[in-house]
């Protein structure tokens, strides 16, 4: 399964792939060797430390669900138009990507918060976003979906339109094509996206420090708490470091099993 | 628009890195013809302080008038939280003079054997009720901000000024639920100064240094909470004798001025 391919790879490649692989492994590796093990249960099962988790997993759950409602109908309009007006909304979509989250923070802030542009509707319509556990799902949601539209888009393009004509000529309705056809030929592409997103919004902090705050139970999910601890007890946070490590691998580990059942499903 | 910046840009990096690489080597063949300088040429020598970040307005003045004083010295400062600079200077951070925010934080470097004699105690801060210059929940007490409709921000107590805040807190015998827990007092500050918050507890030092965007309310309580604010001369100094210079500077006349200025009580 790992055999290297001998010809096809110039060996002087392997060097700077060893590198790159070390550069993530050792990281990672260290933390596992820092942590007091004997501590680990008492420092990963305080209150402070499950109330985290629990709201991560929560808000990410949300937050994916937000994006699939969203980026799914976002990536098929751009996989399927062309022109200046999609270029454009393609660089807005994708821009979350490419700024620092706090920055995000700060310009949700500028829509959502109180003195924000949209504070006052928001207000009279008796919602309160700010220190809310809305405002984590709306940061984790910005800046987790172009993940999802970057990686669905490929896909669609990759697809191709043809089985959609041809469904189209056969007299299924657009929607009908859309259900049965175009969906299911990128349904790779959709869960690769998904899981990105996912983990991007476990991930999320600058957005959520600046635009959500920290308390506990409410906002404060488990990169901040993580960041918190740092403070007070370096230990506590390299143990939950550790655990969203964990949740991580999870995570791909399930992908791949699921990606791997939909190939060995479509051949 | 964007051609002659990318033009451009290539000698935008490149020149603060040649000057830095002149700076390096004109810094060392100075510091080696140091002991042979005409008198009127007094050698180029390099002080480096350590600092908690609610000091840096009044340091970088006292610090401009220290080198005003003492030509051909260059004082270099890091500021930060009080904990993570001892953290810096554990690690074997080159410092010769630290300052801290509060006494716990230097004790820990005396003891872990950084500093060099004993600290000396030159200021002392006190928490103030921090809120909107239109103050929108009509805040007049350290009672208000118990009060349930009050949007209340504070530090966590994992960090100095969240212990200071609940050390008010239970002097007063009130139990404030704070809708976001922040991890430094400028990030309470900023959250208060943005409108997003109704009140906070911050440093009187930084309710002065905010301006007129916000106002602060005396607490008859942080009495009891103030934090004493010492100096030392570090172990590893390289000009033990500047360093004391400096320690001198801060708790004689002049740096007591400038620190009153901005709102520093005597220690």
């Amino acid at each position: 399964m790992t055999r290297l391919p001998s010809l096809t790879i110039p060996r002087w490649l392997l060097v700077p792939a060893a590198l790159g692989a070390l550069l993530v492994a050792v990281p990672v590796v260290a933390m596992a060797l820092t942590v007091d093990w004997r501590e680990f249960g008492p420092l990963v099962t305080s209150e402070a430390s499950t109330d985290a988790l629990w709201l991560s997993l929560r808000t990410a759950s949300v937050s994916t669900l937000l994006c699939l409602l969203f980026g799914i109908p976002l990536a098929v309009v751009l996989a399927r138009t062309t022109g200046a007006a999609a270029t454009l909304l393609r660089s807005l979509v994708l821009l979350p990507l490419v700024l620092p989250p706090v920055v995000g923070g700060i310009a949700l802030l500028q829509a959502f918060g109180r003195r924000g542009l949209l504070g006052d509707t928001l207000d009279v319509l008796g919602l309160e976003i700010a220190f809310s556990t809305t405002a984590v799902v709306i940061a984790q949601t910005f800046v987790a979906m172009p993940f999802l539209v970057l990686s669905l888009e490929g896909a669609l393009r990759a697809a191709g339109t043809r089985f959609e004509d041809v469904a189209a000529t056969l007299g299924a309705g657009p929607t009908t094509v859309f259900r049965r056809v175009t969906l299911p030929l990128a349904l790779p592409g959709l869960v690769a996206g998904t899981v990105l997103a996912f983990a991007r919004c476990l991930g999320e902090f600058g957005a959520t420090i600046t635009f959500a705050g920290s308390l506990q139970g409410t906002t404060r999910t488990l990169p901040l708490e993580i960041y918190l601890q740092r403070e007070g007890d370096p230990q506590a946070a390299v143990a939950l470091s550790l655990v969203l490590v964990g949740v991580a691998v999870l995570v791909i580990a399930l992908t791949r099993a699921r990606r791997d059942s939909l190939v060995a499903g479509a051949t | 628009m964007t051609r002659p910046y990318a033009v451009r840009a290539p000698f935008a990096v490149r020149a603060p890195v040649t000057v830095a690489a002149l700076t390096l080597l004109a810094g060392c063949s100075q510091g080696s013809a140091g002991t042979t300088g005409t008198p009127q040429d007094p050698p180029a020598r390099t002080l480096t302080v350590l600092a908690a970040a609610s000091l840096q307005r009044s340091f970088e003045r006292i610090g401009s008038d220290f080198e005003g004083d003492h030509p051909g010295v260059t004082v270099r400062f890091g500021f930060g939280g009080s904990s993570g600079l001892v953290a810096q200077l554990a690690d074997g951070a080159p410092a010769d003079v630290l300052a801290t925010a509060n006494e716990p934080t230097m004790d820990t470097a005396v003891a872990e054997g950084l500093v060099a004699g004993e600290p000396t105690p030159f200021a002392s801060n006190r928490l103030q009720i921090v809120v909107p210059k239109d103050n929108p929940a009509g805040i007049r007490s350290l009672g208000d901000l118990a009060d349930p409709g009050a949007k209340v921000v504070l530090c966590a107590p994992a960090v100095p000024c969240g212990a200071a805040s609940v050390a008010v807190e239970q002097a007063a015998g009130i139990d404030i639920r704070p809708v976001s827990e922040e991890q430094s007092v400028t990030d309470v500050l900023g959250k208060v100064r943005s409108g997003e918050a109704d009140a906070g507890l911050v440093y009187v030092t930084d309710v002065a240094g905010a301006g007129d965007e916000v106002a602060g309310l005396d607490v008859a309580e942080a009495a009891s909470a103030r934090s004493t604010y010492p100096i030392a001369t570090l172990t590893r100094a390289d000009d033990a004798a500047l360093a004391e210079e400096f320690v001198a500077a801060v708790t004689g006349a002049e740096g007591q001025s400038v620190l009153q200025a901005a709102g520093f009580a005597a220690p």
